[in-house]
């Protein structure tokens, strides 16, 4: 029987991959985007199991919520990495350094 | 009752359309000719919107079943939101028109931000905060990559989406587990399920990662990675405008998911928030020595700054969080004068940021010079200017709290940190001599909101022009 705890695991693995894929790539800035997306998707996967344990709707209604808002946020980061491409011809991680933090 | 849950947000409503209209009336006429024009109406609407919600301020009403309330807490951040962004908005004109960047756009994703922080501060439930927090956070990364063509700008857009985008993805991650493990996204709900009983160990991880998220918003150490760089790449009116309205947005919504979701639990909280304080302090004061960029410095200086502010909130009573406000109220207004001049340095009609192209500043311009020695001395937090004010409610407010070691720790990185700031006194004042290395003309609105702010600094100690008063109104709505 698969129960809450399996999809929370689920939800956590992908959520640390996520984090990983932006911290330890050192490619390309596509991938950050795809992590990004990641890290949205295992967060409905948290809210869709909460929202079945708990038979509850609020979760769901979130989840659309999350979903819209990641739609939008992805438009967003690809049109400025866009502008970033078209002035500095490279989307590598490594170039991203004009200013030093 | 829908029509009476529009009523509370009308102004969120009103602003929304304008936004909307004025985006389609300025595609289909003149573009970029009627940015201008646009600015000028933008700030008007957002002077009378503050103006209309600090006079009707009244009793707290919720709306939407709980999801949004405006009570005095959200009035004060909204007026205090409304006011610094179109006196930020009319500072920029100029600017922007020199550098041949004034975007019709301009105006409306600043709008659309402000809508956005609008919502965040009377957001009382974690899908209204999630999804204001992104309506401010997506008009915010647009803005700072506003130059297209400059090379900085769009990587401090690319820098700000990333972080930001990650720092909205751990909050969403302690929003869910908070959902599963209260039952509820309604503040009030999650206040009572804490209420009645043991905390569960995931709505503790929860509260972690929501701290985690909403520490990256208002820069606070060690979340702060991306402020510098963003400071220094985005244009400077958009710098001017990271530095008030959307500070002052975050730290009360920061304020507001603490006491209305987990006042009952101040102790968990206020640990963590006031070791983010101390790092915020010490981390400002000592890294803005070495910075030669004035858009660098003023972002450590806001790190800084953030942390007197989280020490307020650290302290999880009702006199920090006045303390908060009051703080956040001073730091807005002398951010909005240092920077009326700091969009005035110029040289051969060509912007700059080196702060040693203040050289001598004072034997040509010595009003000027005068104006800003008021502003660095009052962010320094000198006696007997109005920012030493700030520092006394915050550090009053922890000492009271207990936090005895953080207040002292405050008062150690006020003094390091004043090295800075007294640098640039200094080459104004005794600098080498040399050729005037600035511009000498200010444009006019520059010139009257540099002037008003360092006025300010200086005859708002009589009685902090009643933003006690107004503070404390605020503070009960939210702690009670």
């Amino acid at each position: 029987m698969i129960g809450l705890e399996h999809y929370l695991t689920v939800a956590a693995a992908l959520f640390v991959i996520a984090i990983f894929g932006i911290f330890v790539n050192r490619k390309n800035v596509i991938v950050i985007l795809m992590s990004i997306e990641l890290m949205l998707l295992s967060v409905n996967i948290n809210l869709v199991a909460f929202s079945a344990h708990l038979g509850d709707l609020v979760g769901q209604v979130f989840t659309m919520f999350v979903l819209t808002v990641a739609a939008a946020e992805a438009a967003i980061g690809l049109a400025i990495l866009v502008c970033f491409f078209r002035n500095r011809g490279s989307i590598a991680v490594d170039d991203i350094n004009v200013m030093k933090g | 009752m829908i029509s009476a849950d529009l009523s509370v947000v009308l102004p969120e409503i009103a602003l929304a359309v304008y936004a909307m209209v004025a985006m389609l009336a300025a595609v289909y006429t003149s573009k970029d000719k009627a940015a201008p024009i646009l600015v000028w109406i933008t700030s008007a609407l957002f002077f009378a919107l503050a103006v209309w919600l600090g006079v009707t301020a009244g009793e707290t009403r919720t709306a939407f079943g709980g999801a949004i309330v405006d009570d005095g807490f959200a009035r004060f951040a909204k007026v205090v939101i409304l006011l610094s962004a179109g006196a930020v908005l009319l500072m920029s004109i100029e600017h922007m028109r020199r550098s041949r960047s004034l975007l019709f756009e301009f105006p409306i994703l600043i709008t659309l931000a402000v809508v956005g922080m609008m919502l965040m501060v009377s957001a009382h439930d974690l899908m209204t905060l999630y999804v204001a927090l992104e309506l401010q956070s997506l008009a915010l990364y647009v803005v700072a990559a506003l130059r297209r063509d400059s090379l900085k700008s769009t990587e401090a857009g690319l820098k700000y989406f990333v972080l930001g985008a990650l720092s909205s993805g751990l909050l969403l991650y302690g929003a869910s587990l908070v959902y599963g493990y209260a039952g509820t996204t309604l503040f009030s709900g999650i206040l009572a399920t804490i209420e009645g009983g043991e905390m569960p160990i995931g709505l503790l991880f929860g509260l972690v990662f929501l701290i985690t998220g909403l520490g990256f918003k208002v820069s606070a150490v060690p979340f702060h990675m991306w402020t510098p760089d963003v400071y220094e790449g985005a244009p400077t009116p958009v710098t001017a405008f990271f530095a008030t309205a959307p500070k002052m947005a975050a730290m009360a919504l920061f304020a507001r998911v603490m006491h209305d979701a987990f006042g009952a639990v101040p102790g968990d909280w206020g640990q963590v928030v006031a070791v983010l304080s101390l790092l915020s302090m010490a981390l400002g004061a000592v890294a803005a020595i070495g910075q030669r960029n004035i858009k660098r410095l003023m972002a450590y200086s806001s790190i800084a700054h953030m942390g007197y502010a989280l020490m307020g909130l650290a302290a999880g009573t009702q006199l920090g969080v006045q303390a908060m406000l009051i703080y956040m109220a001073i730091y807005v207004t002398m951010s909005v004068g240092t920077f009326a001049f700091i969009l005035s340095m110029q040289k051969d009609g060509q912007p700059v940021t080196d702060i040693r192209s203040l050289n001598m500043l004072s034997a040509s311009e010595p009003l000027k010079a005068l104006a800003m020695l008021v502003l660095l001395f009052s962010l320094a937090g000198v006696p007997p200017l109005v920012g030493f004010f700030g520092k006394f409610y915050v550090v009053r407010a922890a000492v009271d709290a207990g936090l005895v070691w953080l207040a002292v720790a405050g008062v150690v990185a006020s003094v390091v940190g004043a090295f800075y700031y007294l640098r640039i006194v200094f080459y104004m004042y005794f600098g080498e001599e040399g050729d005037a290395q600035l511009d000498g003309s200010m444009p006019a609105v520059l010139w009257g909101f540099l002037m008003v702010s360092a006025f300010a600094m200086v005859a708002g100690v009589v009685n902090l022009f009643g933003v006690e008063g107004l503070a404390l109104m605020a503070a009960q709505t939210l702690v009670n």
